[in-house]
């Protein structure tokens, strides 16, 4: 009867352990400091949760077939260079420059993606090795393509995307929202969603019940290289400027928030749902901390601790099914 | 049996969850003997071995081994340490490591307490050199054949100091010169006084190899004896002289068209890698209706044939005739599903289930494209009407569909399979190793619903190592040996004797000896 009602007890924390968790920090951050809630500071929170949040959802994907991507960040800065350089050439006065931006990015991201997924299948060559290569391999390209400086001088509706907001609510944050729904709705709903469940749970039996396993594997690197671009083409509208050394780190904050929300790095368990929260869980704890003075030292050692506890926790949890 | 009894195991029982393993099982090992352990598969074979070897525990029994008590609660590694040596199919080698390296893992010589290189290496000279092998004691093992790896597993052995060398099917991915390699080897190490149990399915080695023999059937000792008298065909007798479990049905009515043609496959044998049989100018026939039996031992070429027929794996030569339409041999499990085809793979875990995913997922994954609405999104209603048919209609156990397949009984993940099979509404069907590991009840339900898909016009090809479902489902049965076909029968002349000897005799002999049936 013990043993039953402690699995239980464990099974339930596992399911919604991380979002009492996200309460609880907000809860005491909140009675802690009053301007923690003030609608300022959670527009601020949520819009920097959104552009690392994108990319999110697409490692989502990546990481439920036992993948990962560790380019994302630099794939950011080099697509959001790429845009904003393009449109620096055709002249920020043409009326739908930030369109030719956001496609350019974009469509820099989904390449590159498409790229690196091909590696992945075509050569065999692992997907930690494809993008660590590409970790460097972008950020040089990036620094390359306009020799380390930063590109400026948007038009307002370029900026809109970063800084405008739609019935009050900042852009990125609706964009965040659509794109979490529709990967949610992916995952759970579409016959997509289940292959990409099927090849990371067992790539073997997935290719004997006739999926193209190389084609969905290369698909989920293209899926988050085309977020990465639209994250670079977002972070450059909101920073007014498409940097060099925009989204270093990224990867890292990308990857926990989908680990902390309880994907399984060996694939096939998980989902976007649990990514939203890890990523928030990230976004609150990094600016509660600020808040609060604690310095940004500690801050590394605290989200460190936090990805270990939350892994460590699941594969306890785990252990005690059944 | 003259000689001092090295290894005594008396009144061994097992028992598994709605399995009795083992049941009074005895077995005597003579000093200086190679001992056949004989009986077909789930006769109880690899549990008395693992006993042995510590890795399981029995439920009763006692055991000595030259005089000492095997206290049944010790480890592998106390059993090592007193000579029991265990030499399984897959080996225990570290590939990236050197001969020698693996022939003193954990027990290198040291000086200082850094290890003594040139005295390893010299160690292990010296005891290749013994075994009659001449290769660099340096060379990586990956590099190494099937046939020297192993040799590389029996060295290890005598280095731990052996007394009993336990062999379980070791020849099953040797060739015949190799076979007599390891035979050499062996003979010349119990001049030396080591023992071997030595586990087989080939009959004719036995003659070759072994003083002793002890066959165990359903668990239960059956016979002991000596080699030297006994003909191949009083050892099958023992071994298959049982109650019949399954039903035979009469054979249906005149089968249809041909569904499937192979024509002349063949592969090469690849020196290292996965395919490590070579198959021969394999041809077989299946029409629409009927049920084509697949026996072998395992490694004979009926799982290989089979998985080249669904595109899983490539062959060198070869035609298909899917429905009278040539193909060249397919390239993707894809291609064989487009063209009628399914499977049920041989490991139920490791190719077939989803373990952590729900019932219904599990079931409908390669018919998702039928039941999608726009072809893009899983219409649920229809995928739980789907679901809902097959749980009725096989008897599927569950809590609800939502759950997770590793939460299922062996018997009920294999309907999931069948299930899942037969939503794709094959011509063909492919189920390899229908009933592995599942109780006697799921068994025949299995067996039923083959029966049931055959009267329903799919042609469907079984692949089994037991021979009493062979002979219980098949119409026809093709026998495999060595990447050969070696004989087909009609279900009406079929005999577990006539398949074994087919299954188990080298070409030659099986050809005499059923010239001489």
């Amino acid at each position: 009867m013990t043993a039953a009602r402690r699995v239980d007890v464990v099974m339930w924390l596992r399911r919604y352990g991380t979002s009492m968790f996200l309460l609880a920090l907000i809860l005491f951050f909140g009675l802690e400091n009053s301007r923690f809630l003030s609608i300022r500071n959670v527009a601020n929170i949520l819009t920097e949760v959104s552009i690392y949040g994108i990319i999110a959802v697409g490692m989502t994907f990546v990481i439920l077939t036992a993948g990962v991507d560790l380019a994302v960040g630099s794939l950011l800065a080099f697509a959001g260079m790429s845009g904003a350089y393009v449109m620096k050439a055709i002249g920020a006065d043409y009326p739908l420059s930030w369109l030719v931006a956001l496609a350019t990015a974009t469509a820099v991201g989904s390449l590159v993606g498409y790229l690196q997924g091909k590696t992945v299948t075509f050569f065999s060559v692992p997907p930690f090795i494809v993008t660590l290569g590409g970790l460097t391999i972008w950020r040089g390209a990036t620094l390359i393509l306009n020799d380390g400086s930063p590109i400026s001088g948007f038009d307002a509706r370029y900026r809109w995307w970063g800084t405008g907001s739609i019935a009050g609510v900042p852009v990125p944050i609706v964009l965040f929202g659509l794109i979490a729904a529709a990967g949610f709705v992916t995952q759970r709903y579409t016959r997509y969603g289940r292959y990409i469940y099927a090849v990371g749970g067992n790539p073997e039996a997935a290719r004997l019940n006739g999926l193209d396993v190389a084609a969905i594997v290369t698909s989920v690197y293209l899926i988050v290289g085309a977020l990465s671009g639209l994250a670079g083409f977002l972070l450059s509208a909101r920073l007014g400027a498409a940097e060099a050394v925009g989204g270093i780190g990224y990867e890292l904050r990308v990857i926990a928030s989908v680990v902390i929300g309880g994907t399984s790095l060996a694939g096939g368990r998980g989902g976007v749902g649990g990514t939203i929260v890890g990523a928030l869980l990230i976004g609150v704890l990094t600016n509660g901390l600020v808040i609060m003075h604690v310095s940004s030292y500690w801050q590394q050692v605290v989200i460190g601790l936090i990805i270990v506890a939350a892994v460590a926790f699941d594969t306890y949890a785990k252990s005690h099914r059944e | 049996m003259s000689a001092a009894i090295l290894l005594d195991v008396r009144d061994v029982c097992k028992q598994f969850p709605g399995v009795r393993a083992l049941d009074g099982v005895e077995l005597q090992v003579a000093a200086q003997e190679v001992h056949a352990l004989l009986g077909e598969n789930g006769a109880g074979k690899s549990t008395l071995l693992k006993i042995l070897s510590g890795a399981l525990r029995a439920d009763r029994g006692e055991a000595t081994l030259d005089g000492i008590r095997l206290e049944p609660g010790q480890s592998p590694r106390d059993r090592q340490r007193l000579g029991l040596i265990t030499i399984y199919q897959e080996f225990n080698l570290l590939p990236f490591m050197s001969i020698a390296e693996n022939l003193y893992l954990g027990r290198e010589p040291t000086r200082y307490g850094i290890i003594d290189w040139a005295a390893l290496y010299e160690n292990a000279r010296a005891l290749l050199a013994d075994l009659g092998l001449s290769v660099d004691p340096r060379r990586e093992v990956r590099h190494l054949s099937v046939a020297h790896q192993q040799m590389v597993e029996i060295g290890r052995a005598v280095a731990q100091k052996a007394k009993l060398i336990v062999m379980d099917e070791p020849t099953a991915a040797l060739s015949g010169r190799e076979v007599e390699i390891l035979h050499t080897v062996m003979q010349g190490l119990k001049t030396r006084g080591v023992s071997f149990i030595y586990v087989t399915h080939r009959l004719d080695e036995v003659k070759r190899v072994c003083d002793g023999f002890t066959v165990l059937r359903d668990g239960r000792y059956v016979a002991c004896g000596e080699v030297r008298g006994v003909e191949i065909r009083d050892l099958v007798r023992l071994m298959v002289g049982r109650d019949v479990e399954f039903s035979k049905r009469s054979r249906t009515a005149a089968p249809g068209e041909t569904v499937l043609a192979v024509k002349g496959i063949s592969r090469a044998r690849e020196s290292s890698g996965r395919h490590a049989i070579a198959l021969k100018d394999l041809s077989v026939e299946v029409k629409a209706g009927e049920i084509v039996g697949f026996a072998g031992l395992v490694g004979a070429g009926r799982t290989e044939l089979a998985r080249i027929i669904f595109g899983a794996d490539r062959c060198d030569d070869g035609v298909l005739y899917v429905n009278g339409l040539e193909m060249s041999p397919l390239r993707s499990p894809q291609e064989a599903i487009r063209a009628g085809m399914a499977l049920v793979p041989e490991d139920r875990k490791q190719q077939g289930c989803f373990l952590d995913q729900s019932i219904s997922q599990n079931m409908t994954l390669p018919s998702l494209k039928r039941i999608a609405r726009w072809r893009i999104f899983v219409d649920e209603v229809k995928e739980r009407q789907l679901v809902d048919h097959y749980r009725s209609a096989l008897r599927i156990k569950m809590a609800n569909s939502a759950v997770a397949v590793g939460t299922l009984s062996g018997g009920n993940q294999q309907k999931v399979l069948l299930a899942r099979c037969m939503a794709l509404q094959p011509k063909l069907l492919i189920v390899d190793e229908p009933t592995r590991g599942i109780d006697i009840g799921s068994k025949a339900e299995v067996h039923q619903l083959l029966f049931d898909m055959a009267r329903s016009g799919i042609a469907v090809i079984v692949i089994s190592s037991e021979m009493p479902e062979v002979l219980a489902l098949s119409d026809r049965i093709i026998v495999f040996r060595e990447g050969c076909i070696s004989g087909l029968l009609d279900c009406r002349d079929a005999t577990e004797s006539n398949l074994m000897e087919l299954m188990a005799i080298s070409t030659a002999a099986g050809a005499q000896r059923v010239a001489a049936v």
